[in-house]
């Protein structure tokens, strides 16, 4: 005993944990089958978690209400949609091999339209989103929490809504903006050296060790960022605003970049789910994501990393597996057949997660790992926060 | 800036057909529609004149509002064979019981929701809205199912009443204006005269003072839930006539609609909320005949951007909060 206890207070402690589970995560592949439906909700998980890290960064660090976090998804998936399908078949089709090919393998060559490598498609997803993060940002640097929290609701549903009509739009000669309501769809596997050939058909392991390196680095850089000067800037943004501008932190740069950067994670989810996926489907396009996504960050904790984690995987789950497996089949469906209700859970989920939001704020708005800076301001018997009666004085 | 729009297609309208015909007909569409969405925008304003919140679920509320009055077409055997008496009858009926569910349920979020979050930090209170708002969308997908549901014509209320100068006005347009002015100017008088009214205004004004000055701060509050849920109450029965549709989402949509006619009208401010509504009715109404209704909404979250960023404050004067 005394062994582990030195272990745990020793500067080893945390590196030592953290190696073992990466190492678990890394070879928990091995010991299912390569299909198994625990693979397939794994690598979901894992594309919600780097997506809830990202708007964490903004909610949870900047304290900038994101409603309309579902834009960078959309960008994330269009960018695979246009830059990895066939989607713009006619561009260079004059040529003897039609399209455009970067770094792909020989099926992609064969066919018509652009087509890049993952990591290009990845870079391209980070500038995109990067500097529509930025723009969104741009209109709401003059404005107070809850009107922010408008503004990019509205950002959000006209991204949605130009992405689920773009079939009537055709600003590059022919070529239509998006597929509108039906799906872009086949979207190139992911091709990258070293690794088996993708094929999520046959073998979902690639896709797993890509998602989890993506986490991984994203989860790293996310501790780098929280330390660095910008994160402190952050974290003093969301304390006190004025407090922070007058102690020299430029209020417009360090806004913009808490939405560019948390875009950019986004836009890295989004340019993974869109080849394992295998379509763009601009029906998902919708504010309800926004609030899947949300509900991930109240629940782990508003500006905790490792919180975020937890409620990405907690609510991810629930998405991916508890409500369609667990509780729509087996016993609890013969259970609500029996009492003669036929709703389904799969129906209701973004109802499920409604009620998360309501009764964490209610009952545990510092959420399941609260951030340690957070905790102590629950603590307090008073808090030295704006309220609802003190903002108007 | 607003006035843009409606100038263009008066241009080309007069260019291509010679009159104002197609315009004034989208107007006048627009303009029942815009009376059904100030109803709902006057909920938004009251609560954030009072409290500060946008009270996101409020749109939902209407729809819920829309759904009982739909339930209860059924429970009181109205038919569009039924006889103008008891159609008159059934449907007070019906408003009242609406409006009183309604009213209840926005009372009942705001006691469970909003008031245990009081001295939180602001945001904490809107998510809980969103929330909210969530889980009544599902309430109704479980209802009455996920699509579009069409509700019986009680009124006829495409069917055509008078026409002036080529523009059409059907049974629904003078319902959707009979009902929303009556309960406008019962709103007005009652914040403007009665002691509850003046309550809520010293409460808008400064809740540490009114509280010192005896009025009970937390029942002035729920009575504002209330008023703001009985007229989403309304609403949802007079959309349910005048449109003949009732849709789970429907409050969504109607609801960002109403809240940007709130901020557009100087939010807080009730005859600012009034005319926001009346104005977004018509750009819905001009849009969705031009481009297209799968495009509507994009222009009014753009409208809504546009206001937010250039005139917070609202395009009806300064900011007031229940200046009737």
């Amino acid at each position: 005993m005394s062994g582990l206890r030195e272990l745990r207070t020793s500067k080893w402690a945390n590196p030592l944990l953290a190696g073992t589970v990466i190492l678990a995560a890394a070879l928990f592949p091995f010991f299912v089958g390569p299909l198994d439906s625990i693979m397939d909700d794994s690598i979901l998980v894992l594309a919600y978690v780097v997506m809830a890290l990202g708007l964490n960064l903004v909610v949870g660090f900047a304290g900038l209400l994101d409603l309309g976090f579902v834009a960078f998804y959309a960008f994330g998936l269009l960018v695979t949609g246009w830059w990895a399908s066939d989607h713009f078949s006619d561009v260079n089709s004059k040529a003897s091999s039609p399209g455009i090919h970067i770094g792909v393998g020989e099926f992609p060559q064969s066919l018509a339209g652009i087509h890049f490598n993952f990591l290009l498609l990845v870079i391209g997803a980070i500038l995109i989103c990067a500097i529509a993060g930025a723009i969104i940002g741009l209109p709401t640097l003059r404005l107070r929490g809850d009107y922010i929290a408008i503004v990019t609701l509205a950002f959000g549903e006209i991204i949605g809504r130009v992405a689920q009509n773009g079939d009537e739009l055709t600003p590059f000669a022919n070529n239509k903006l998006t597929n509108g309501r039906q799906s872009i769809s086949p979207i190139d596997q992911i091709d990258l050296p070293f690794l088996e050939e993708f094929d999520q058909a046959t073998n979902l392991r690639p896709y797993f060790w890509t998602v989890l390196a993506l986490a991984l680095v994203v989860l790293f850089v996310n501790f780098r960022l929280r330390d660095s000067r910008l994160g402190r800037a952050w974290i003093a943004l969301r304390e006190d605003e004025v407090a922070a501008a007058s102690m020299g932190v430029p209020l417009v740069r360090t806004k913009l970049l808490a939405y560019a950067t948390g875009g950019a994670f986004g836009g890295i989810s989004g340019a993974f789910l869109g080849p394992y996926l295998q379509s763009v489907n601009a029906n998902q396009f919708q504010f309800g994501f926004s609030i899947f996504i949300l509900a991930m960050v109240i629940l782990g904790g508003l500006g905790s990393i490792w919180g975020v984690v937890l409620g990405a995987v907690l609510v991810a789950a629930m998405n991916v597996f508890v409500i369609p497996d667990v509780l729509d089949g087996g016993a609890v469906r013969s259970v609500l057949d029996s009492l003669g209700l036929d709703f389904t859970f799969s129906q209701v989920s973004f109802g499920v997660f409604g009620f998360i939001l309501v009764l964490m704020m209610v009952l545990r708005p510092q959420g399941l790992i609260p951030e340690r800076r957070r905790k102590l301001e629950f603590a307090e018997v008073t808090g030295t926060d704006e309220t609802l009666y003190e903002a108007r004085a | 800036m607003l006035a843009v729009v409606p100038i263009i297609y008066a241009v080309i309208d007069l260019r291509d057909d010679g009159n104002l015909t197609r315009l004034g007909n989208n107007v006048v569409e627009g303009l029942s529609n815009g009376a059904i969405i100030a109803l709902v925008a006057l909920g938004y304003t009251l609560v954030y004149g009072i409290i500060e919140l946008i009270n996101f679920a409020h749109g939902e509320i209407f729809m819920i509002g829309g759904f009982v009055a739909f339930g209860l077409y059924g429970t009181l055997g109205l038919t569009p064979e039924t006889g103008a008496f008891g159609l008159i009858v059934g449907l007070l009926v019906i408003l009242i019981i609406s409006a009183l569910a309604s009213g209840s349920l926005n009372t009942m979020i705001e006691r469970v929701a909003y008031r245990p979050l009081r001295n939180a930090p602001k945001l904490a209170p809107l998510i809980t809205a969103v929330g909210f708002s969530f889980i009544l969308q599902n309430v109704g997908i479980l209802w009455l199912g996920a699509s579009q549901k069409s509700v019986p014509d009680l009124l006829g209320s495409q069917s055509e009443l008078f026409n002036v100068f080529g523009l059409s006005i059907s049974r629904g347009d003078l319902l959707a204006v009979v009902a929303t002015v009556p309960l406008v100017v019962l709103l007005t008088a009652f914040i403007g005269r009665s002691r509850l009214g003046k309550a809520m205004r010293a409460t808008a004004q400064d809740p540490e003072a009114a509280r010192l000055m005896g009025i009970n701060v937390d029942t002035t509050i729920s009575l504002t839930f209330l008023l703001g849920g009985l007229l989403a109450g309304a609403a949802g029965l007079i959309n349910t006539l005048y449109n003949t549709q009732v849709w789970y989402f429907q409050g969504f949509q109607a609801g960002l609609l109403a809240f940007t006619a709130a901020v557009m009208g100087g939010i807080g401010n009730i005859r600012g909320a009034v005319i926001g509504g009346l104005i977004i009715g018509v750009i819905q109404g001009i849009f969705d005949n031009r481009i297209g209704n799968e495009w509507t909404p994009a222009f009014v979250f753009g409208y809504l951007v546009l206001i937010m960023v250039f005139r917070p404050q609202g395009l009806i004067g300064e900011e007031t909060r229940e200046a009737g």
